[in-house]
């Protein structure tokens, strides 16, 4: 238990270290969400009408609307990249390095999940300093109460890519991963529009969006940020990162190999 | 029995046969060669060895525990150094060591103790504050073998780990894991394609297409003829 935990926190504080030490990447991971803060949010601002749906209590401009799911976005990217980077040759000889600790292997990539998250919850919280500065603020319980739904979150969509990273050997390369994995997610969700707003444009793809994990995982930070339960988002969030767990443990275990193509 | 012994190990991926039946055995103290060219099937031996595969045919003791049924306590016992780097370059000897102590469940006072125990002992003591980018190849090569040490493993297994350093770093690294094994009673499987690493008094496993064609001393097995030349006639390959 001990080890296990020594273990967790040396994980984390490397993962922490390498993060600070590239001083470039916090910039480059903030860049896009305010991107589309900025730009697009204040151009989309008079196109879009929102109609006043929960957690919302009056009208809200595009910008507010934006925010979780610009959150979310910063989750995706980074729990798509810290995971799949593993099976990158660069990081093959690190992921060796972890697998063939004396600890259990689910516990390992449970540890590699929470690093990852820890990072990405940093950032989320830096954009939300700058949202804040550029005044786009939540009540202040909502930033307390966004520190679970955000690590919820960030371990559902970093298994998510665990479970990718040990199946889909052609995703090697990371614009794959845009064009199949983070762009569909992220478009087909209530990130950029309300669901309501999808049942307009087509019964198909409103269900396709009902049915994104990832659409929970910002509705999930949307309620938290302003501090208003919404049990579904969470139980469906947590359903998600309970198979994509699954599926990342039986893609990693060593009697399928996947270490294989390497050998 | 401690040491590391392997029984029967096959593997195979899909159709194509990795290992067939490979068998044999590393007595405590002892540096132990496995000889092979490339394609031999030594990286599928160091998978199965470590764990990152499993096989079904076959059996591993790691200093007397069975890798499949006690795998926790057998890779503690086994220090291990990759054919790739895993160093983090942009952090410090230190911080990769300290990492690694952690992964190992190793934390606090005397994490740092040690770490200054096995860098001197591959003599890079002074260089621990360094960022590992600003090392030699040979160095962090040195960093690697020092880190591999520090959980006071029985048995280290190095795949290949002199693959592209220059002849001086090449010699230095072997000659510090010949003095590793003849001074701490370490196990040692070195695997590697070149012929001047292996001592006469070393343990040779030659393995081939994934069988092992010698088992023994190596001054034995060579019987006055040179390495190389036994080497490159048992494999069938011409210089």
């Amino acid at each position: 238990m001990r080890r296990g935990l020594t273990a967790l926190r040396a994980i984390v504080l490397r993962e922490a270290l390498r993060f600070l030490g590239q001083r470039g990447r916090l910039v480059a991971a903030l860049v896009r969400p305010l991107v589309w803060l900025l730009v697009f949010a204040a151009g989309f601002r008079a196109a879009l009408g929102l109609s006043i749906i929960p957690p919302y209590q009056t009208y809200i401009a595009y910008e507010t609307y934006i925010v979780p799911g610009l959150c979310g976005m910063i989750l995706l990217f980074n729990g798509m990249q810290s995971s799949l980077s593993l099976t990158y040759d660069r990081e093959m000889g690190s992921m060796k390095l972890l697998l063939t600790s004396p600890l259990p292997r689910w516990w390992l990539l449970v540890c590699k999940l929470m690093a990852g998250s820890v990072i990405s919850i940093l950032q989320a919280y830096a954009f939300l300093a700058i949202a804040a500065l550029y005044g786009i603020q939540m009540p202040w319980q909502g930033y307390l109460l966004a520190l679970p739904a955000l690590f919820i979150a960030a371990l559902m969509l970093g298994a998510l890519g665990l479970a990718l990273s040990s199946f889909i050997k052609q995703l090697e390369n990371f614009a794959g991963v845009m064009n199949f994995v983070i762009f569909p997610m992220f478009f087909l969700s209530s990130a950029l529009y309300p669901l309501w707003k999808m049942a307009e444009a087509g019964r198909v793809l409103h269900s396709i969006c009902a049915a994104n994990p990832f659409t929970h995982a910002v509705e999930l930070i949307r309620f938290a940020l302003y501090a208003t339960p919404n049990l579904p988002a969470l139980g469906w969030t947590l359903l998600a990162l309970a198979a994509f767990m699954a599926l990342a443990l039986w893609g990693y275990d060593p009697a399928r190999g996947m270490m294989r193509r390497k050998g | 029995m401690s040491g590391l012994a392997l029984n029967g190990l096959s593997y195979r991926y899909g159709a194509k046969k990795a290992l067939r039946d490979v068998s044999f055995s590393v007595a405590p103290g002892t540096f132990c060669a496995l000889l092979g060219p490339n394609g031999a099937g030594k990286s599928t031996l160091f998978a199965l060895l470590t764990r990152l595969l499993v096989s079904a045919e076959g059996r591993i003791e790691i200093a007397g525990h069975d890798l499949a049924r006690h795998p926790t306590r057998a890779l503690g016992q086994m220090g291990v150094v990759f054919q790739q780097p895993t160093l983090d370059l942009d952090l410090t000897v230190r911080q990769n060591l300290r990492y690694f102590a952690g992964l190992q469940g190793l934390g606090g006072r005397e994490t740092d103790a040690r770490i200054a125990e096995v860098l001197g002992r591959l003599d890079m003591a002074e260089r621990a504050g360094e960022r590992a980018r600003d090392l030699n190849g040979g160095h962090r090569r040195r960093v690697e073998i020092a880190r591999a040490l520090l959980h006071r493993p029985t048995v280290m297994l190095l795949d290949e780990p002199t693959v592209g350093l220059d002849a001086a770093s090449r010699a230095a690294i072997t000659a510090h894991v010949h003095a590793l094994c003849r001074d701490e009673g370490l196990t040692v499987l070195w695997a590697t394609h070149l012929t001047d690493e292996v001592k006469a008094t070393d343990q040779l496993v030659i393995l081939h297409q994934g069988q092992v064609l010698r088992d023994g001393r190596a001054g034995d097995i060579q019987g006055g003829r040179s390495l190389t030349e036994l080497f490159l006639d048992l494999t069938g390959e011409t210089a």
